[in-house]
């Protein structure tokens, strides 16, 4: 996105080429151009390519949102300035969706960065079958996004035959109970059942990111910490998290970014109704449904606005731990 | 993988010894524990895929049943309903063939990156990654707008280029960091032998950062394999992909649950067999190439 300015401002690769000595030190200014393009040449078809399937379609999204266009009636196609904006910011159901992807995004972020913590201390311990249990946790990440939300819905959720409700009947019926109560937890708790199938999909993301955190403490501090007679608590507080801040930042920020963008489970989970309809959704319905072109537009660019925010402090993390990783190598 | 928590020294005293070693084991069981209980929902998807519909839709929960095929069975199309094939060999090519060209883009990007820099190279793998926080949705309606009017919607290549551009900024990414540990005097013995950039790729590069390549295309097998939204706009009824095909049974249809099961492990088995292949390096796809 050449709107998102990356900490060290994203040059464009194909400045004009050094006016002498370039990278090879060739002897004269011809030739250490020469020598820089081809240097830059395999670096380019990459390039032009993302710039051509990313940049231009966003550049697009910006123009259309100036205009409102119904694509059920083209002909009354006309420039209507901040007319969307405004309308994204007073619509009723898109002012409410832009709060549902903001609560969405902080609970599954918050939750599945906690457990994630728990899960990531647990793993960093040698026991009996440690890969097995690795194996078994980073099992619902590689459940395909749509299948996942499915088995939630149908074969947990359910309030008939869901697992839930099934789980929770045969427990009472041990206690010799016969009409538990058999509550319809995607009606009665959309938002939350929504958060619920995300957060098992994410924690591992979070576990893995943090163990790789736990496992980059460097050992010899750690080991004298525990034979200075640090409690297992001071060294979490005062050693081992200091460490996780940034790996706790990055997969914060990571995990922000691709949950703002979530379509799947609120597709499949709810179909964006009892008020789960997050920002992706409403615009994907805006566009697909309602054809307001002109205003979708708008409603794209106002989450564009919103992740620069979180994507210009995860690429300063992202960078931060690069220049760690490269001075360390 | 360092393990942090060395064992006690060995003339420790001996109670506190065992009570640490009764501590470790408590935690050891907690961790199964976990590992268990987090990966229930998936096992319960595997165990009602194997029930027959009635006992899948039993309540409370018929664990015990005798197990069948007759969800796959029925997911497959043998009672005459629609057969996910075609969805199937979508997603295969969609995801294959992107994968293949992001690699052929990615390597020399990350030559470029890597192993003979260009000027500002930081600058360049940040506006990579930046491009990767683009909401997909808000370049969503121009692609779809284009694709109409070029007659591409429906068309398995559209999705091909778009899961490019998708896994290309993680693709460099990774790459440029396993190209980063190629050691380069065997790369320069190779031009001094006349070797142009193609070969030194192919025939050096390759080999020996192959373990990182593998990782990289894995994951980006995952991603295209995963991809809801683009598939759902943009493909109909020729290019549907087989998340596009499970979409179908988002409404209720009956006793259909080990039907829907039997649905979810066929298509997820790619992706947990990719993840598990790709289980050491997926933490750096991940965290786009930042976690080691």
């Amino acid at each position: 996105m050449s709107t998102l300015a990356a900490p060290r401002a994203a040059a464009p690769p194909a400045g004009p080429p050094p006016s002498g000595g370039g990278p090879g030190g060739g002897p004269g200014p011809r030739r250490g151009g020469v020598r820089a393009w081809a240097t830059r040449a395999p670096l380019l078809p990459a390039l032009v390519f993302l710039i051509a399937v990313t940049q231009l379609p966003f550049a697009a999204t910006l123009v259309i949102s100036l205009f409102d266009w119904n694509s059920l009636s083209p002909d009354e196609r006309a420039f209507a300035g901040f007319a969307n904006y405004a309308e994204v910011f007073t619509d009723e159901s898109l002012r409410e969706s832009v709060l549902t992807t903001v609560l969405l995004t902080a609970s599954v972020v918050i939750v599945s960065v906690v457990l994630g913590l728990l899960l990531a201390l647990l793993l960093d311990r040698t026991f009996a079958g440690r890969g097995i249990v690795r194996t078994l946790l980073i099992t619902p990440f590689l459940i395909v996004p749509v299948s996942a939300a499915l088995l939630f819905k149908h074969a947990l959720y359910n309030p008939e035959y869901g697992l839930l409700n099934g789980a929770w009947s045969w427990i009472a019926s041990l206690f010799g109970s016969d009409s538990p109560a058999q509550p319809d937890w995607i009606s009665d708790m959309p938002l939350t059942a929504v958060v619920a199938a995300l957060v098992w999909q994410w924690t591992p993301f979070m576990m893995l990111i943090l163990l790789a955190g736990l496992q980059s403490r460097p050992a010899e501090v750690m080991e004298a910490a525990r034979l200075d007679g640090a409690s297992n608590w001071q060294t979490f507080r005062y050693l081992t998290l200091p460490h996780l801040r940034r790996y706790l930042e990055l997969g914060i920020l990571l995990g922000s970014i691709y949950i703002v963008q979530n379509f799947d489970a609120v597709f499949t989970l709810t179909s964006g109704g009892l008020g789960t309809a997050n920002l992706p959704y409403s615009i994907y319905q805006t566009f697909y449904q309602a054809h307001e072109y002109g205003l979708a537009s708008a409603a794209g660019v106002v989450v564009v606005l919103g992740t620069i925010v979180i994507a210009t402090f995860a690429l300063r993390v992202v960078s931060s731990l690069f220049s760690e990783e490269v001075s360390r190598s | 993988m360092t393990a942090v928590s060395l064992p006690p020294p060995g003339r420790a005293a001996a109670p506190a010894a065992r009570r640490a070693r009764r501590r470790s084991a408590a935690l050891g069981v907690l961790a199964w524990a976990a590992g268990i209980g987090f990966c229930l929902p998936a096992l319960w998807m595997a165990l009602t895929s194997l029930h027959s519909e009635t006992d899948a839709a039993a309540n409370p929960p018929a664990l015990t049943a005798s197990l069948t095929l007759d969800g796959y069975r029925a997911f497959f199309g043998a009672d005459g309903g629609p057969t996910p094939w075609p969805s199937l060999l979508n997603s295969l090519s969609a995801s294959a063939l992107s994968t293949v060209l992001v690699l052929l883009l990615a390597l020399p990007a990350a030559y470029a990156l890597s192993i003979r820099p260009v000027r500002k190279w930081r600058d360049v793998m940040f506006f990579f990654l930046s491009t990767k926080m683009l909401p997909v949705v808000a370049g969503l309606l121009p692609i779809y707008l284009f694709a109409k009017n070029a007659g591409l919607l429906d068309n398995i290549w559209l999705l091909v280029i778009l899961y490019t551009s998708m896994n290309l900024p993680i693709a460099v990414w990774m790459m440029q960091s396993f190209l980063a540990d190629v050691p380069v005097s065997i790369i320069e013995a190779a031009q001094v032998d006349g070797a142009r950039l193609p070969t030194v790729l192919a025939r050096v590069v390759a080999p020996v950062a192959a373990p990182g390549i593998a990782a990289t295309a894995l994951i980006c097998f995952i991603f295209s394999w995963n991809e809801l939204l683009f598939a759902r706009v943009l493909t109909g009824v020729a290019a549907q992909t087989a998340p596009v095909y499970l979409t179908g049974f988002v409404t209720s249809q009956g006793l259909f649950l080990a039907q829907l099961c039997a649905a979810s492990v066929v298509v997820s088995l790619p992706v947990l067999a990719a993840g598990y292949a790709a289980q050491d390096k997926l933490v750096q796809g991940l965290s786009l190439g930042a976690v080691k």
